[in-house]
């Protein structure tokens, strides 16, 4: 009766892809493979939303991480190392407390997951069965109208404020 | 529990990359590490919120919480990176346990 499908291989290799790869971003010595690891761990993420029928959430995931928020990271990991040198190690404090403090939390939380009763409904079948697109269009210029103009708001007093503050002459140059 | 994935398998996972994420705030010295453990924890929420708009019955309204995180997450990074330059360029470090000046 409970047979696998392919759907629960799919997610059993993603869920692999995320936990693995975000265990290298976490514990690797060097910064730039921390780098790349998160790209796996985005690309899996962004399996996840397929798998749970959220294409344009995939989509959006693919666009914004993968190809600006990674791409972002990695210009700072350029800029701020000294790159021409072995200098892009990145050392580690109170390792010690930390791991017990987030294995405390990751076992708490799956606790509090497992033995949870969760509710859960049948999807729409709508939902399920047309791209996504449509009704997030629809819920953006309806329901969600003004978190929607706010959000446009917020990206262009961040991207002028990224400016001003990276553009602040100030202090003693560098080299 | 059995195998066949449901509601508890994904937010096993988000919870997993959470705790990581919370692993890399605290013991990365590098800022654009941290920065890595942040975007860790806000891609955990956002499996959460997904997940439950599949299985809880959020329908739409939990992928567009999704996408205000990324937004929120897109302008952090951008601010964030811009802060972290300024930073390199006032100490020659980005390690922030060695940022300690506030006004010299």
């Amino acid at each position: 009766m409970n047979m696998l499908s392919l759907y629960d291989y799919i997610f059993y290799f993603l869920a692999f892809v995320v936990i693995g790869s975000s265990f290298v971003v976490v514990f690797s010595r060097n910064i730039i493979y921390s780098a790349f690891a998160l790209l796996f761990t985005f690309f899996g993420v962004a399996g996840f939303y397929v798998l749970l029928s959220a294409d344009f959430l995939a989509i959006t995931q693919l666009l914004i991480y993968v190809g600006g928020i990674l791409v972002l990271l990695l210009f700072g990991v350029m800029l701020t190392n000294k790159v021409v040198d072995v200098d892009i190690k990145s050392s580690t404090i109170k390792t010690l407390p930390a791991s017990i403090i987030s294995a405390l939390l990751a076992g708490l939380l799956c606790g509090i997951f497992y033995v949870t009763n969760w509710y859960t409904v049948p999807t729409n079948p709508e939902l399920l069965n047309n791209t996504t697109a449509i009704a997030i269009g629809h819920a953006f210029i309806s329901t969600w109208i003004l978190p929607f103009e706010v959000a446009s708001v917020v990206l262009l007093v961040a991207m002028l404020g990224a400016v001003i503050i990276a553009r602040r002459e100030k202090g003693p140059e560098v080299n | 529990m059995s195998l066949v994935v449901s509601l508890q398998h994904f937010i096993f996972v988000s919870a997993i990359l959470l705790s990581l994420g919370v692993y890399a705030i605290l013991t990365r010295r590098n800022a654009i590490m941290v920065l890595m453990g942040i975007e860790l924890i806000l891609n955990s929420a956002n499996i959460n919120f997904v997940a439950f708009s599949r299985f809880g019955g959020m329908d739409v309204n939990g992928h567009l919480a999704a996408i205000f995180v990324i937004f929120l997450a897109a302008c952090e990074a951008a601010v964030a990176l811009a802060i972290v330059l300024n930073i390199y360029k006032q100490f020659n470090t980005v390690n922030v346990d060695e940022v300690a000046t506030m006004k010299d």
